[in-house]
C-alpha cells in the first residue's frame, strides 16, 4: 500500500484545488418534524453499565423507563444488573412524600445491597425532567455523605432531550465534569473518547503504544476512579460520533479535539489513527510500518463481502448518529450505493470528514417524520434497509431486506480487526435473502 | 419511590397498545416523548407482527414544553386520521404527557374528526399494564356498544356468544381463541365477536347481539363483561377453561345457558391428559413440589392442574396481579400455602429458594430464576418472550390446552425410570454428581459440585450469573447444627436433586428433637418422620 494521506484530507485538497467534489458536505439535510421512532438516551445504559464495571446507573423515572430498559435489553440476562429504576409514584407527585428523601432511601437500600459499587450515577428521565427534579442537587448532597467510598454523578438520559447515544454523551460529559483539571505542566496525553468494546480498546492501545504514543487513556474508563485529570495537556480523539456535549466541555477545559473520519473500516481506521499520530508527531514511515499489517488484514476481510454489497442500494433510518460513518464505509469500501442517510442529529463539524467522502448524490435526513420517511423508503425500494427493531419485521413482511441498526451500537465494529465483521453485518441479511427458499 | 430492576407489567398505556394492536381499524394517538416508541418493538419483535402497531406518538421534546405541546398533539391526531383512515381512535397520554396535562381527549374533540374518539385516562403513576388493557377495552366497549338495541334474532338461529379478553402480546391468546371457538362450535354456539383480538370498532357495536359472553382473561375483559351484563343482561361465563376439569365445567356452564347436552362433547373430546396422568409411568409425578407464579388467572389454573390433575404438591403460589390478590389468596388456602403477592422478582426468587421446588411454573422471569437454581421450569403466563409465540398450534385452554400443559409441566422433570436409575448408579464413576445430567443439557460438564445461586451471590462485583459453590446444595439453614462426617457421607449418597430437601428436613427434625450433631441415625429418623 502507498504512503497514507488521509482520504478526507485528500478530498479537501482536491476540492480547494478545484479538482473534485466535496462529497456530500454541502448537501442540505431533510428536516421534518413528525414522529421520531428512536430510543431515548436511557438505552445507552445497556452498554455503559457493562463498560464501567463498578458503576450503578439509577434511573429516576417511571414504570415506562423500567419497561423500556428490559425490553430494549431484550432478555433479562443478569440476575441483578448494575442498573435499575427508582419508580416515581403518586405519593411522590402529590407531595405526600418528599422525593429527595425517597430517593435517599432508595440509594441507601441499593448501596447496602451492592457494597461493590464505587460510582452511583443518577440518571434523569422524561418525568424527572418535566417535574424539574434536581438530580444534580441530589447527587451533590449524596456525594457529601458518601464520597469517597462512592462517588455520585448525575446526567439526563431523558427522551425529551436525548436520543439513544446522546445518553452516553451526557454521561461522559458528567464524568469529565467530575474529573480534576490537569496541572498546566502535566504531560501531554491522548484521550480516546466514546465507549468501545474492551477488545477494541486493547487493540488500539497496542497500536498507540507501537506508534510511541504512551500516555493514552480511554473515556469512559473501565473503573470509576481511572479517568485522569484533564486540561490543556489533553488531545481528544473521538471514537464515537455522538460526543457533541462531551467535546464542548473538553474544549472548555483547554483540550484539543481532533477531527477525523471515525474508525470504521480500513480507510476510516487508518485516517483516525493518523490524526492521533500527526498530533503526536509520529513519523510517517513509522505510522505506515505499524499500521500496514492491520490495513492489509482489514482490506482482505472486507473484500470477502464486497461482492455481496457492491452496487447494493442502502437506506439508513436514524438511530445512533453513526449512520454517516457507516454509510461512508459501505460506499467506499464495499461499493454500496447509499440512498439516504438518516441520523437523529447531525454534528456537521464532527462529521465533516465522513461527509466529504460520501457521494454528493447521497440524501441526508436529520431528525425524523417516520411515516414520511417510510414513504420515501418504499418509493426508493432499496436492497437493504438499516432500521430500528420496531420497523424491521414490518419491512420484511413487505418483502424487503433489513438490518437492525442497534447491532452497530452493540457489536464491536471499530478498528482493523473488526472491519470484516462490520461488512459481514451488512452482508448477512442480503446473503440470507439469497439463501432462503421461503417467501412471505 | 420504589427500586425496580425487572418488571412483570409495563405501564398502563402499553396495556392500551395491546388492545389497539390486537384490533383492526382502530388507531391510538399517544401523547408521549420519543423514547416511548420502544413499545413498538414488543409487538414487531416478540410477537413477530407484520405491521407496526397502530399507534402514533407525538414525540414532543424539551424545547416544545415551553411552546405548544397541545398543538403538536392536535397535528399528530389529524395526520393520523388522514393517513390511517381508522374507524375510531383512542387518545391518551403516557407517563410524561400525563404530567404536562394537555388533556388529549378534550383536544381531540375540538378537531371535528369524522370518527369516534374515545379518550383514555390511564394513571401511569398508580396503575399498570393489565389494568390499562382492561380500562381501555372497557372504554371502547362502553363507547362503541353503549346505547345500542340488540338486533332481534332470526327464528331458529343458533345461540351466540362473544369471546372477550384476547389481545396482542398475550400468552397463547392466538391459539386459545381457536381452541375455544372450536369447542363452542361443538356445542352448537356461534361466535358473534371475538374482542379485542381481531375485532374492528364496528364489530364492538355488535357485541350486544350475542346471548352471552365468555371471558377468557378476566384481567383484561372482566370490567367490560360486567358492564355488558349490567347493560344488556348478557350472562358471563367466567369459568376459565384451563385444565381438564375446568374445561369440562366450562362446557357444562355454556351448555346450561344454551340448553345443549354437554356430555357428548366431553366424551368425544380429543383429550389425552387424563389418561397420561393416570398411566403407571406418571406415578413418579406424585408429590413433586411445584412453585407457581404468574398473572392470577394462569397461576390459579396451573395450581389446580398441578395439584389435582397431575398429583404434584403446590409448595408456593403467587401473582403479580394485585387487583386479583384476593382470588389467589383464596386458592392458596386450598393448597395450604401462603399466597405471594408481589411485583418484586427478587422476592419471588427468595420464595422459590425457600420453597425448594422440583418444578417452577412461572413467567419468563421465573424461567431465569429457575435456570440459575437449576430447577426445571415451564412458562405459564405473561410477561411474554419470543419463545411464547411458538410456530406450532399450542393453546393453554380447552382440551388441547390440557394436552399441551401435560407436556409442558412434565417434560422439564426427571423422568420416572431415569430417577430410579439415578439412584441405582449414584456411586458409579461415570454417573455422578459431577457428570453431565441428560436433562440439564445447558450445564457445563465436569463441575465437581452442584452449585446454586444464592442471594448473597448478587453482590458479586460483576453480574455474570454467579454460581456460588454451596456444600451439598443448600447452605445449612440452622447455623449451630453440625453433621458427623459419616452423616455427611451418607447425605452425599442421596441424589443431588433431592439432597437439599433431605438436608433441610434433617436439620429441621434435629432442631425439633434437640439433636446435635446429626448422625446417620438422625438422617434416617428424619427420613422416616417426613416420608419421601
Amino acid at each position: 500500500m502507498n504512503r497514507h494521506v488521509p482520504p478526507h484530507i485528500a478530498a479537501a485538497e482536491a476540492r480547494s484545488n478545484g479538482q473534485g467534489g466535496s462529497g456530500c458536505t454541502d448537501v442540505v439535510p431533510i428536516k421534518q418534524r413528525g414522529q421520531h421512532e428512536v430510543f431515548c438516551g436511557l438505552t445507552s445504559i445497556i452498554w455503559l453499565h457493562r463498560k464501567v464495571q463498578d458503576a450503578f446507573f439509577l434511573i429516576v423515572g417511571s414504570r415506562t423507563c423500567a419497561h423500556l430498559m428490559q425490553s430494549a435489553a431484550g432478555v433479562m440476562i443478569f440476575a441483578e444488573p448494575r442498573f435499575g429504576t427508582a419508580i416515581i409514584d403518586d405519593r411522590d407527585l402529590s407531595g405526600m412524600a418528599d422525593m429527595y428523601e425517597e430517593l435517599d432511601k432508595v440509594v441507601d437500600r441499593l448501596i447496602a445491597r451492592r457494597p461493590d459499587i464505587r460510582m452511583l450515577v443518577l440518571v434523569g428521565s422524561c418525568p424527572s425532567e418535566v417535574i424539574k427534579l434536581d438530580l444534580g442537587r441530589a447527587a451533590h448532597k449524596l456525594n457529601a455523605r458518601m464520597a469517597p467510598d462512592v462517588r455520585v454523578l448525575s446526567y439526563s438520559g431523558s427522551g425529551i432531550e436525548t436520543t439513544f447515544t446522546q445518553g452516553e454523551d451526557n454521561f461522559l460529559q458528567a464524568l469529565v465534569d467530575a474529573t480534576p483539571k490537569a496541572a498546566p505542566d502535566a504531560p501531554r496525553q491522548l484521550l480516546v473518547a466514546g465507549c468501545l468494546a474492551d477488545v477494541i480498546e486493547d487493540q488500539f492501545a497496542r497500536i498507540f503504544e507501537a506508534l510511541g504514543i504512551d500516555n493514552v487513556h480511554f473515556l469512559p474508563a473501565r473503573a470509576a476512579g481511572e479517568v485522569p485529570p484533564i486540561g490543556a495537556n489533553t488531545v481528544v480523539l473521538m471514537a464515537q460520533p455522538y460526543l457533541t456535549e462531551t467535546t464542548k466541555l473538553l474544549e472548555r477545559r483547554g483540550a484539543e479535539v481532533l477531527i477525523a473520519p471515525f474508525p470504521l473500516g480500513e480507510e476510516g481506521t487508518t485516517a483516525w489513527l493518523k490524526a492521533a499520530a500527526d498530533a503526536f508527531d509520529v513519523p510517517a514511515d513509522r505510522f505506515d510500518a505499524i499500521t500496514m499489517a492491520g490495513r492489509e488484514r482489514a482490506a482482505k476481510a472486507v473484500s470477502l463481502y464486497r461482492q455481496r454489497l457492491d452496487g447494493k442500494r442502502v437506506f439508513f433510518f436514524p438511530d445512533s448518529q453513526m449512520e454517516p460513518s457507516l454509510a461512508r464505509f459501505l460506499s467506499r469500501e464495499a461499493g454500496a450505493d447509499i440512498i439516504e442517510v438518516g441520523t437523529p442529529y447531525l454534528n456537521k463539524a464532527h462529521m465533516a470528514p465522513d461527509l466529504a467522502l460520501l457521494p454528493a448524490s447521497t440524501r441526508l435526513a436529520e431528525g425524523q417524520d417516520v411515516d414520511k420517511q417510510i414513504d420515501r423508503c418504499r418509493a426508493d425500494d432499496p436492497d437493504l434497509i438499516v432500521c430500528g427493531m420496531g420497523l424491521g419485521n414490518p419491512f420484511e413482511a413487505e418483502g424487503r431486506t433489513t438490518k437492525w441498526s442497534i447491532e452497530f451500537a452493540f457489536t464491536p465494529i471499530q478498528g482493523y480487526e473488526q472491519a470484516g465483521d462490520l461488512a459481514e453485518l451488512f452482508a448477512r441479511p442480503i446473503g440470507r435473502r439469497d439463501l432462503l427458499q421461503v417467501e412471505v | 419511590m420504589q427500586l425496580t430492576v425487572w418488571t412483570y407489567e409495563g405501564p398502563p398505556h402499553v396495556g392500551a397498545m395491546r388492545v389497539a394492536t390486537g384490533m383492526k381499524g382502530l388507531h391510538y394517538v399517544l401523547h408521549a416523548p420519543q423514547g416511548d416508541t420502544y413499545a413498538d418493538l414488543l409487538f414487531t419483535m416478540i410477537e413477530r407482527r407484520k405491521q407496526r402497531p397502530p399507534v402514533t406518538y407525538t414525540t414532543f421534546q424539551a424545547r416544545d414544553l415551553g411552546a405548544d405541546t397541545a398543538e403538536i398533539f392536535k397535528t399528530a391526531c389529524k395526520e393520523a386520521v388522514d393517513r390511517f383512515d381508522p374507524q375510531a381512535i383512542i387518545v391518551g397520554a403516557s407517563c410524561t404527557a400525563e404530567l404536562i396535562q394537555d388533556d388529549p381527549g378534550g383536544l381531540a374533540k375540538t378537531l371535528d374528526l369524522n370518527v369516534p374518539v374515545i379518550p383514555l385516562e390511564l394513571p401511569s403513576y398508580q396503575k399498570k399494564e393489565n389494568w390499562g388493557a382492561a380500562e381501555t377495552f372497557f372504554q371502547l366497549v362502553r363507547g362503541l356498544a353503549g346505547g345500542r338495541t340488540p338486533e332481534p334474532k332470526a327464528e331458529g338461529a343458533p345461540k351466540s356468544c362473544n369471546i372477550l379478553g384476547p389481545t396482542a402480546l398475550g400468552f397463547r391468546h392466538r391459539d386459545d381463541v381457536t381452541e375455544i371457538t372450536r369447542l363452542l362450535g361443538a356445542l352448537g354456539v356461534a361466535v358473534n365477536v371475538v374482542a379485542p383480538m381481531g375485532a374492528t370498532p364496528h364489530d364492538l357495536t355488535r357485541l350486544p347481539n350475542a346471548d352471552f359472553n365468555v371471558v377468557l382473561y378476566p384481567e383484561i375483559a372482566g370490567t367490560a363483561a360486567q358492564w355488558l351484563k349490567r347493560t344488556y343482561r348478557q350472562p358471563v361465563v367466567d369459568t376459565v377453561p384451563m385444565g381438564v376439569n375446568a374445561t369440562r365445567e366450562f362446557v357444562r356452564e355454556v351448555a346450561a345457558l344454551t340448553g345443549a347436552d354437554p356430555e357428548p362433547v366431553i366424551a368425544e373430546a380429543d383429550e389425552r391428559f387424563s389418561w397420561y396422568s393416570r398411566s403407571i409411568d406418571s406415578n413418579y409425578l406424585t408429590g413433586k413440589r411445584v412453585f407457581i407464579f404468574g398473572d392470577a388467572t394462569h397461576a390459579i389454573a396451573a395450581a389446580r392442574v398441578a395439584q389435582h390433575e397431575l398429583g404434584f404438591k403446590v409448595c408456593g403460589l403467587g401473582t403479580y396481579s394485585r387487583e386479583f390478590a384476593r382470588d389467589v389468596r383464596a386458592a392458596a388456602k386450598d393448597y395450604d400455602v401462603e399466597a405471594l403477592i408481589t411485583d418484586d422478582h427478587l422476592e419471588v426468587e427468595d420464595a422459590i429458594v425457600a420453597a425448594q421446588p422440583e418444578l417452577v411454573l412461572g413467567t419468563q422471569m421465573e424461567r431465569h430464576i429457575a435456570k440459575r437454581l437449576r430447577i426445571g421450569c415451564a412458562v405459564i403466563s405473561a410477561p411474554v418472550h419470543v419463545q411464547d409465540f411458538p410456530a406450532r398450534y399450542s393453546p393453554f385452554m380447552g382440551f388441547e390446552g390440557a394436552n399441551v400443559m401435560f407436556d409442558s409441566f412434565v417434560h422439564p422433570l426427571v423422568m420416572g425410570l431415569e430417577e430410579h436409575l439415578l439412584g441405582m448408579f449414584r456411586e458409579d464413576f461415570e454417573f455422578n454428581d459431577g457428570a453431565q445430567a441428560s436433562h440439564l443439557a445447558a450445564l457445563h460438564a465436569g463441575a465437581n459440585h452442584e452449585t446454586i445461586h444464592t442471594p448473597e451471590a448478587r453482590t458479586a462485583p460483576d453480574d455474570k450469573t454467579q454460581d456460588v459453590v454451596a456444600n451439598e446444595g443448600m447452605a445449612a439453614s440452622f447455623g449451630s447444627l453440625s453433621w458427623t462426617s459419616d452423616a455427611e457421607q451418607e447425605l452425599r449418597k442421596i441424589p443431588f436433586f433431592v439432597r437439599g430437601k433431605a438436608r433441610r428436613n434433617t436439620e429441621l427434625f434435629a432442631t425439633e428433637k434437640g439433636v446435635n450433631p446429626i448422625t446417620i441415625e438422625t438422617l434416617y429418623d428424619a427420613k422416616a418422620h417426613f416420608g419421601r
